[in-house]
Order: structure tokens, then C-alpha cells, then sequence
């Protein structure tokens, strides 16, 4: 290979891997600032983000009424018009993704939060008696009747279980959280209209090189990215810095018990984190459907295991952590891959993550969890 | 008249009972102190009163107003607030942020605000100093000051004190008791949760003395300093 090939693709791999770090960095930002503020690892993150692809495409088809293609061709929008359809699509990933998260903390974890949380308890019996259905039967009516059946009683022993002032033991909110990243991805693969085949998302944004640098061409739906990605987490950085709300996320991060004795509401700051966390993996999955095209049911395992190898990569609690950890993950796969095959892509980040848990545990930025500056 | 009063309160700890029928009365502008051996149950009293522990059988009223099941933001809305035993300074927020938790309640900003912040600082220069520095990089004494501050930013009807002399220098205690006694001064009345006994009962109008859960003596705080039985077990004879 002459030489200037090699500068040249690794300026191409620079700036892909920028762009792909970029959207793990959005993605990471959620686990941290859940694991920040409740030391808890909401692995059902991953499917707010699948869910944020599949509001993306939605809002794009059947809002918009975009067509996959016209005419035989990708169905471009250019000016203003492009602008106003990017900024709405993203908007409605943000959204439901947000409240798609709060949904997640109100039923999946809060009733094992011991606030003795009775409609949070019935949802979750009732998710779990579906469950235990889908195992047994294959009949959709079938398993829904089974679920209302099974609601009561299991509601009523988990409203025993988790009584007032009682909090569930911390396994409990790992099967929870396994639970609920399970149930909302299976739920897409069941009733989604293609079911567990891959989807296509409408081709809005001509792919057009925009500038070249350093020999390379720069597209410009990687620069929407990584722009995009830097804008929202300087918003956030402000939101957690500035704001009231912020800055009751801060403190019940640092020592939750002082915080409550000072009058900060402990719930709703939750609840806050957890849709702060939502709105960025809404916004990393419209920016993913974009650059991709594409989504499926699953699309959130991997791509979650990702964004949290980046969180940890950079120190979880750790807001500036998410950001470097993303960043420097999304370059390491796409060098890695150049040099190992493409083949060992997702073996590279796995092999990371056990690297980092090895030799750092804490992450780069993360000197110990409890002093972390969120 | 009467600010606070508990009623027979009982708090646990899983199964552990730690308060077993505590009762005690605190009047508007008086310094009262809880007084007791380590593991007495003073901790526990302040953050049941507090509201960041769940009460199992009794009362708490504070101006005659029933708060015993009440969230602790809207305790704070009424006008108590706490330094908290190991102080509670936030680690990574400047000493400016975490004074401005103590206003987080009330969320007002502008003269109002910093009106307490002049004051809180003309109590406590050295805070003045560090303006800037992240709390954790604070020394005890300071630590202590940015605690009993950061309570004093909410404008408290009752400030609730655990413990504000622990691990201090001889030196630093003193002042620290002068300056309680200013602020009750400026009208604030004061729960003082002590195990240096001589001070806190030299300080306070009344005492309580807890002994594992229960309250076996009280009296006006000259009076305890003068009690055989208590000179005996908290004052070193
Ligand atoms: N978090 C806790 N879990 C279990 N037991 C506790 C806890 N905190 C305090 N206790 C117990 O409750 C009793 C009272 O403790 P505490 O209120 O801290 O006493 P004090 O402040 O007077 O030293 C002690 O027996 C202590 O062991
Ligand atoms: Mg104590």
C-alpha cells in the first residue's frame, strides 16, 4: 500500500470512528447519569434507544409522510425544508425516547424502590405474569389473558414485598432491568409491522461530501453528527451545571441522603435523570438513523454494550468520561478493525470494556465514584 | 410557645428498634440539646425529624402542624433544616454551590439571596476565603462552618445540629459554640445533638439526655451540668 493510502484511510477511519463515537457518547451518557445518581446500571437503556430509531422512523413515514422512495429515487429534501424535517424527526425521537424512559424508572425500578408504589407494582406484575406467558403459550390473546389473570396476585405479593420504606435488594433491579430491556425489545419484534427483519428509514439527507481535509472527504452527515452530538451534550452540561433541577441531579449524585435533608425532592430528580438520559439516546438514535438508514428490534444490544464500555471506558458517574469514553471508543473499533478485518469489530469493544474493568475499574476520568464531578 | 415537639416516637432499623419512645418539646427561640453516649439515637432523632427516616409508631409536630408523614422537601418549605452528622458537604460542588443548596427550597434569587450569602459569610469569614474551592478540599473546620452555612442559607425557623464539634480542635469548638449561640440570637431556635456534654449543655437553655433509645433525664442545661448521675456518665465525674 503506498503511503498515502494509509494516511488517507486512517484520516477516513478518523473521522468515521468520530462520528460513530459521537453516538456512543450520547448513549453512554444515560447509563452514567442513571448509575450517577441511583449507583444503578440500567441495562434496559439500550432500548430507549432502539425505541428512539423506531420514533425516527416513524415520524419521518407516517408524520411526514415520506416515502422510501419517489420516483425510483432516495426522496431528498433540501433548504429549509431539510432543516425543518431533521429538526422534527429529532424532536420526536428526544420526546419519546424521553418519556419512553421515565416509563422504564416508573415501572421497572421505582416499585423497587420501597415508596410502597402501587401502580408501578400492578404494571409490573402484570408485565411479569405476560412474561411468564410468553414462555408457555404462543398465542397472543392467550397471553393476555394469562397476564390480567396473573396481575392481581403477583401485585398484591410484590406490594407486600416492597413495602413502604423497604428497598428490594440490588439483584432485584439487575432482573428488573434485564426484565425490561427483554419485554420492550421482544414487544417490537412481536407487533412491529416487519416484525424482526430489518427496517428502512427514508434517505431525507443527500450524503454529499462537504469539505475535504487532510485527503480526506468529509460527508456531511458525519459533520450533522458530530456537531449535533457536541451541541446536546454542551446543553446538558449546562442544564446539570446551571439549572435548579441540575443541581439537585448534582447533589443527590454526590450524597443523596444530604441532599433530601436540604429539601431536594429525590423522585422527581430521578425521574428528571432518567429523562435527560432518554432525550440524548433519542437524539444519538435519530443522528444513527440518519447516518445508517436502518433499525431493527435488536438494534440496541450491541450498540448498548458499546455505549457502556464507553461510559466506563471514561468513568461512569462522569459526564466528561461519556463524552472521551465514546469519542475513544468509536476510534479504537474503526483502527482496530482496519488492522485486525471488520469481522473483529464488536470483539474489539467487548475486549476493551475487560481491559478498562481490569486495569482501571474506575475509568479514565473517573479518580472514585463518590468525588466524581457529574 | 411550642415549635416542635415529638410524641412518644418510635424508628427501626430493619428489625432493630433504635428510638423507642422518644418525646421532647422544643420552644420558639430556645437551644435545646440532645445529649448521649455514642449509638444513643441522636443521629436517628434529627433525621426522623428530618423526614429521611420513616417513622413506626409516634408524632412529630412542628407548629402545632402535624409533619410526621410529611416529604422532607416540604419540612424544609416549613423551616427545617439540618447540618447533618459528618457534615453532608457535597464533595465536588464549590463552596458558592453548595451554599446555594441550602437556598435550593426556597429557589429565590437575586438581593434576597444574597443578603444571607453576606450574612452566612460575615459569620463565617473563612468561607469568604474559599469561595471557589470545592468542598472537599476542605479542612474539618471549614467543612463544619460550609454545613452549618448551608442550613443557615434556607432561613430556618429550626436548625438541627449533629454533632457540629466532632473531630475539631479545642480552639475551633469554642467559636463554633459562640456562633450557635449568635444565631439563636438572630432568632433562630436550635436542636443541638452533642456528645461533648459540658458544651452543648453549657450552651442550650434545656437538655434531654438519651441513653439507648430512651430519654432518661432532662432539665434546663445548667441544671444537667450540675446533676451527679450526669456528671457521672457524660462529664467525666
Ligand atoms: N443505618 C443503620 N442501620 C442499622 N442500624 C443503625 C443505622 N444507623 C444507626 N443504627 C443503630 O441505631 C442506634 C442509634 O444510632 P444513632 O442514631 O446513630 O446514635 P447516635 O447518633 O446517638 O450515636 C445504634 O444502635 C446504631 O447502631
Ligand atoms: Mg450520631
Amino acid at each position: 500500500m503506498p503511503d498515502w493510502l494509509i494516511v488517507r484511510t486512517f484520516w477516513d477511519l478518523t473521522v468515521t470512528g468520530l462520528a460513530l463515537g459521537s453516538i456512543y457518547a450520547l448513549v453512554a451518557l444515560g447509563y452514567t447519569l442513571v448509575y450517577g445518581v441511583l449507583r444503578l446500571i440500567n441495562f434496559a437503556h439500550s432500548e430507549i434507544f432502539m425505541v428512539g430509531t423506531f420514533s425516527a422512523l416513524i415520524a419521518s413515514t407516517q408524520l411526514l409522510n415520506i416515502p422510501m422512495l419517489e420516483d425510483g429515487n432516495y426522496p431528498y429534501r433540501t433548504g429549509g425544508t431539510l432543516v425543518l424535517f431533521l429538526v422534527f424527526i429529532l424532536f420526536a425521537a428526544m420526546f419519546i425516547s424521553g418519556v419512553g424512559a421515565v416509563a422504564l424508572e416508573r415501572i421497572a425500578y421505582r416499585p423497587l424502590r420501597g415508596n410502597g408504589d402501587a401502580f408501578g407494582a400492578i404494571v409490573l406484575a402484570f408485565l411479569t405474569s405476560f412474561v411468564i406467558g410468553l414462555i408457555f403459550v404462543n398465542e397472543t390473546k392467550a397471553n393476555l389473558i394469562i397476564a390480567c389473570v396473573g396481575t392481581a396476585p403477583i401485585s398484591y405479593s410484590y406490594l407486600r414485598f416492597f413495602k413502604k420504606g423497604k428497598k428490594a435488594p440490588r439483584l432485584a433491579f439487575l432482573i428488573s432491568a434485564i426484565g425490561a430491556s427483554t419485554a420492550i425489545a421482544e414487544a417490537v419484534g412481536i407487533w412491529g409491522p416487519n416484525r424482526r427483519e430489518q427496517y428502512q428509514t427514508p434517505r431525507i439527507l443527500e450524503k454529499k461530501v462537504l469539505f475535504n481535509a487532510l485527503g480526506t472527504d468529509v460527508r456531511v452527515d458525519y459533520v450533522i453528527v458530530i456537531v449535533g452530538a457536541l451541541l446536546m451534550m454542551t446543553a446538558l452540561t449546562l442544564f446539570v451545571n446551571k439549572t435548579k433541577l441540575g443541581r439537585g441531579v448534582r447533589a443527590v449524585a454526590q450524597d443523596a441522603e444530604t441532599a433530601r435533608i436540604l429539601g431536594v425532592n429525590v423522585d422527581l430528580i430521578i425521574v428528571v435523570t432518567f429523562a435527560l438520559g432518554g432525550v440524548m439516546a433519542g437524539g444519538a438514535a435519530m443522528l444513527f438513523t440518519m447516518v445508517y438508514d436502518q433499525s431493527r428490534f435488536n438494534i440496541g444490544f450491541i450498540l448498548g454494550v458499546k455505549s457502556f464500555t464507553a461510559a466506563v471506558l471514561g468513568g461512569i458517574g462522569n459526564l466528561k468520561g461519556a463524552l472521551l469514553g465514546g469519542f475513544m471508543l468509536g476510534l479504537v473499533e474503526n483502527y482496530g478493525s482496519a488492522l485486525f478485518g471488520g469481522q473483529w469489530k464488536d470483539v474489539i469493544a467487548f475486549v476493551v470494556l475487560l481491559v478498562v474493568l481490569m486495569v482501571r475499574p474506575t475509568g479514565i476520568l473517573g479518580e472514585s465514584l463518590g468525588r466524581a464531578r457529574v | 410557645m411550642t415549635l416542635l415537639e415529638v410524641r412518644d416516637l418510635h424508628v427501626f432499623y430493619g428489625r432493630i428498634e433504635a428510638i423507642k419512645g422518644v418525646s421532647f418539646t422544643l420552644n420558639e427561640g430556645e437551644i435545646v440539646t440532645l445529649i448521649g453516649a455514642n449509638g444513643a439515637g441522636k443521629t436517628t432523632t434529627l433525621r426522623t425529624i428530618s423526614g429521611v427516616r420513616t417513622v413506626a409508631e409516634g408524632s412529630i409536630f412542628f407548629e402545632g402542624e402535624d409533619i410526621t408523614k410529611m416529604a422532607p422537601h416540604d419540612r424544609v418549605k416549613r423551616g427545617i433544616c439540618q447540618a447533618p452528622e459528618g457534615r453532608g458537604i457535597f464533595p465536588g460542588m464549590t463552596v458558592r454551590e453548595n451554599l446555594d443548596m441550602g437556598t435550593y427550597v426556597r429557589g429565590d434569587k437575586g438581593p434576597q439571596k444574597a443578603k444571607d450569602l453576606e450574612h452566612v459569610m460575615h459569620l463565617f469569614p473563612r468561607l469568604r476565603e474559599r469561595i471557589g474551592q470545592m468542598g472537599g478540599t476542605l479542612s474539618g473546620g471549614e467543612q463544619q462552618m460550609l454545613a452549618i452555612g448551608r442550613a443557615l442559607m434556607s432561613k430556618p425557623r429550626l436548625l438541627l445540629l449533629d454533632e457540629p464539634s466532632m473531630g475539631l480542635a479545642p480552639m475551633l469548638i469554642a467559636q463554633i459554640f459562640t456562633i450557635i449561640k449568635e444565631i439563636n440570637a438572630d432568632g433562630i431556635s436550635v436542636l443541638l445533638v452533642e456528645q461533648n456534654a459540658t458544651q452543648a449543655l453549657k450552651t442550650a437553655h434545656r437538655g434531654y439526655v438519651l441513653e439507648t433509645g430512651y430519654v432518661v433525664k432532662t432539665g434546663a442545661g445548667s441544671d444537667l451540668l450540675v446533676d451527679p448521675a450526669v456528671r457521672a456518665a457524660y462529664l467525666g465525674g
